[in-house]
């Protein structure tokens, strides 16, 4: 019999609330995080908005030497398994270390780190580059950082494939889980709203230009015409269930299902993988589609990508065959973070029997999907399915479910 | 009940001083170096003025000019080396179900190379704190999140199945191949194409190591400088370079006829939770994935007849992994060769992990350890037998490979004859 592996503690940091009871208040009812950048005046580039975490100040959480040595996205993921870790009840001091294990994904790194520090190196020479670059821009820092301050000796690990990362460091930490280890920190925060890391999401050519935080990141509706971007993410507990419930701690629900494929190369005539990473993830959870209560779109908002992911979904459940909703519209895309992020809105799902709404859409008559709009929509939820897609081609599904 | 195993029928390496499989041995058997002085921007302002440089040159690799102009220096090399080791393993991959082959590609800096340059552009040489967006290049995004390097190796080989960027530092090019064998065993794909790449040689990279003293400042000997395990040690040698596998499930290796370089029989990676760089000297986390990871392949700890060291070349590290293996492996660590490639190719950070298990498995193909180069004068607290200077021809069935990195990790694995009698 294979390990069950179960969420037991989320810790959550997105734009429109920082921590799990402020982000689903916010979620459920309807209010987005998205505005325009205040981080750095935006006027002279083409996207202007984001889903900018507000009123996050490190130092109240956070020794000042972490602060020095850290980028924006690490001081929240520090803080996000700080409150991951109390919402489960865990002291990590209490288990053994080579027990607990961190495993991360990761989009860019601390790339405002890196952009301070590149500015260093080529306006006044290499000398002024800080001793802590080496280790606060790349991609591993989250789970280097989160291990030493919580002393977690176990399997860890990092993942980068964009926006799909995220369920693919939660299908590892399943993976180490059932090989033995006890309790894994996994999920994602990313961060790079920083005029470099925006030039370069700008360069990737999936940025919505509009100015109107409630028209801008419109997936599946005829106005679609990008993404807003965000930052934050979620880290969850994911432990054993068997010593989860040995201590009596609280499950969310189950980690049940997996599966992960990519693209073909363009010009394939091969279709694109969404639809069988879904058949490989609700396989692996021994589910029917009729079994699936809610899917988490990853809702793309570039029009062909929304046409391939309703088609997908259409051809697993049939048209209009199952909800459909998308709570990121009210956080911005969020890399790495976003799809953590919907699994702990999955798991509140399941928890308060409510889908959340995907805010300001219009769907499209052709996409043929039951988009939950305006209004969350009451229901018994027992299985969700959260979909993420990474650029390059990235297609990974994940099936969580309620526990007796 | 032994459950699927995993075995490398194709390998090849692009590192300093030779691109190929073939000369890669050459060097490494021959005990030669290829550190030098950098010769890809001036390196006068830098504390570290050496580096492992490769001569490279994609379109003589088969790479058309947008594939080149797209991708980082680091996802070229992964899709040269990925090409090769396929064409080394001789399978068939458009006979196989697509959704059945993963990519698992480790690097720790992913495109450093190229965002330091396309920084460069878009400040205006650092003049600018809103970087100008009319000069941006359109594959920006693709260094800024180098999970393009799955990408375009799963393009160059027509992989569907499960795909990512594994990016531990140091170990990554370790934790790429566990992770693949992990996908393997499991039964989510019966075929990976795993290794890492990395390509760090720029201005940022030298910097960021300059100013914790990492890399060596031995300028006068650019040949000499890469001195792991010996007394007058001072710092690592950045390198670039990649290594790609075919990995694949034993049995049907088997029934194609394939040749077996090796199978991965154990894995394991542990962190330290003490420090983003430092390493405590007792060497307790690398002992104990070395521990899981001999567990995991059911073996005893004398059925290792060579140990691949991560052997960076500063105090700290040398003297860490010395106290790991000796823990690990008790008094069998002092009749087991111990070495250090990194003396010959330098460290190419999330590459060379890979890089070593490409050492390790073609010292099981020649029977021959690699030396440790450089070894003049042994440091009197690292007392292993570390085969100084000189390759030694000895029977080789089992080899462990391990690697330190930043953020703490530590990982060990380990590869041996699949024919083999369990323990």
């Amino acid at each position: 019999m294979t390990t069950s592996v179960v969420v037991t503690g989320l810790g959550v940091v997105a734009p429109n609330g920082l921590g799990v009871r402020e982000y689903w208040s916010a979620t459920r009812g309807g209010r987005s995080g998205i505005g325009r950048v205040t981080r750095f005046d935006p006027s002279q580039y083409p996207s202007r908005l984001a889903g900018e975490i507000p009123a996050f100040t490190a130092k109240d959480h956070l020794p000042s030497r972490l602060l020095s040595q850290t980028d924006r996205m690490t001081r929240l993921a520090l803080v996000a398994t700080d409150w991951a870790l109390a919402d489960a009840g865990v002291k990590p001091e209490d288990l053994p270390e080579f027990d607990m294990g961190v495993i991360t994904a990761s989009s860019s790194g601390g790339f405002e780190f890196g952009q301070n520090e590149l500015q260093k190196l080529w306006s006044k020479g290499s000398q002024h580059v800080s001793a802590y670059q080496s280790f606060a821009w790349f991609y591993a820092v989250n789970s280097g950082q989160i291990s030493i301050r919580n002393g977690m000796k176990g399997p860890s690990g990092v993942v980068v494939s964009d926006q799909a990362g995220g369920l693919d460091a939660m299908a590892q930490a399943r993976r180490q889980i059932r090989k033995g280890t006890r309790l894994v920190v996994s999920g994602a925060v990313d961060a790079s709203i920083c005029p470099w890391g925006w030039v370069a999401q700008i360069a990737g050519g999936r940025l919505s230009t509009s100015d109107e935080p409630a028209r801008a990141y419109v997936p599946f509706d005829a106005g679609a015409r990008g993404h807003v971007p965000g930052e934050g993410g979620a880290i969850l507990i994911l432990e054993d269930a068997v010593a989860a419930r040995g201590r009596g701690a609280k499950i969310y629900g189950e980690i049940s299902g997996y599966g992960a494929t990519i693209d073909p190369r363009p010009g394939s005539d091969r279709e694109p993988g969404q639809r069988k990473a879904i058949e490989l993830a609700l396989a692996d959870a021994g589910v029917e589609p009729g079994d699936v209560d809610v899917v988490f779109a990853d809702a793309a908002a570039v029009p062909e990508l929304d046409r391939t992911e309703a088609e997908a979904i259409s051809a697993v459940f049939g048209p209009r065959g199952v909800p459909v909703t998308v709570p990121k519209t009210m956080t911005g895309r969020l890399y790495s973070g976003a799809a953590p992020l919907d699994v702990a809105a999955a798991l509140l799902a399941i928890e308060e029997g409510l889908i959340p709404p995907t805010v300001n859409v219009e769907p499209a008559p052709e996409h043929d999907l039951d988009l939950v709009t305006s209004q969350p929509r009451t229901a018994e939820v027992r299985t969700a399915l959260v979909l993420a897609r990474g650029q390059g081609g990235f297609n990974s599904a994940m099936v969580v479910r309620a526990v007796d | 009940m032994r459950g699927r195993r995993v075995v490398i029928t194709g390998i090849e390496v692009l590192a300093p001083g030779g691109i190929g499989a073939k000369s890669f041995w050459s060097l490494l058997s021959e005990g030669r170096t290829a550190t030098r002085g950098i010769t890809f921007f001036d390196p006068a302002p830098f504390r570290s003025r050496v580096a492992a440089e490769i001569d490279f040159d994609p379109e003589e690799h088969g790479l058309r000019p947008q594939e080149i102009r797209r991708m980082d220096r680091a996802a070229q090399f992964a899709v040269v080396a990925a090409r090769g080791a396929v064409e080394d393993s001789g399978i068939e991959l458009d006979e196989l179900d697509p959704y059945r082959i993963g990519v698992t590609i480790g690097s720790a800096v992913g495109a450093t190379m190229g965002l330091d340059d396309e920084y460069r552009v878009v400040s205006d040489g650092g003049r600018l704190d809103l970087v100008d967006h009319h000069y941006a290049v359109p594959h920006l995004y693709n260094h800024l999140v180098p999970s393009s390097f799955a990408t375009e190796v799963a393009w160059a080989v027509g992989a569907e199945g499960p795909s990512t960027v594994v990016s531990t530092g140091c170990t990554s090019g370790i934790d790429s191949v566990g992770h693949a064998v992990e996908l393997i065993r499991e039964g989510t794909a019966d075929v990976v194409i795993a290794g890492s790449s990395d390509a760090p040689i720029s201005p940022i990279t030298m910097a960021c190591f300059d100013a914790i003293k990492a890399t060596t400042p031995r300028h006068d000997e650019p040949e000499r400088a890469s001195r792991p395990f010996d007394n007058t040690r001072n710092g690592f040698v950045l390198g670039e370079g990649a290594a790609v596998f075919v990995l694949e499930e034993l049995e049907s290796a088997r029934r194609r006829g394939a040749h077996i370089y090796a199978e991965i029989a154990g894995y394991a990676t542990r962190s330290n939770a003490y420090h983003m760089t430092g390493l405590r000297p007792d060497g307790l986390e690398m002992a104990e994935a070395i521990r899981v990871a001999l567990d995991e392949a059911r073996m005893d700890p004398t059925e290792i007849d060579y140990i691949n060291a991560h052997g960076s070349g500063t105090k700290q590290n040398d003297r860490h992994e010395t106290a790991a293996f000796k823990k690990s492996l008790g008094d069998h660590a002092y009749r087991t060769p111990v070495s250090s490639i990194k003396s010959m190719v330098g460290h190419s950070l999330g590459a060379i992990g890979s890089i070593e298990i490409a050492a390790s498995a073609l010292a099981m193909e020649h029977n021959v350890v690699p030396p440790t180069a450089n070894l003049q004068t042994p440091d009197p607290e690292c007392d292993l037998d570390y085969v100084p200077v000189t390759a030694r021809d000895q029977l080789t069935d089992a080899v462990l490979s391990v690697g330190s990195g930043f953020g703490g990790f530590q990982s060990a694995i380990v590869l041996a004859r699949p024919e083999r009698s369990p323990a």
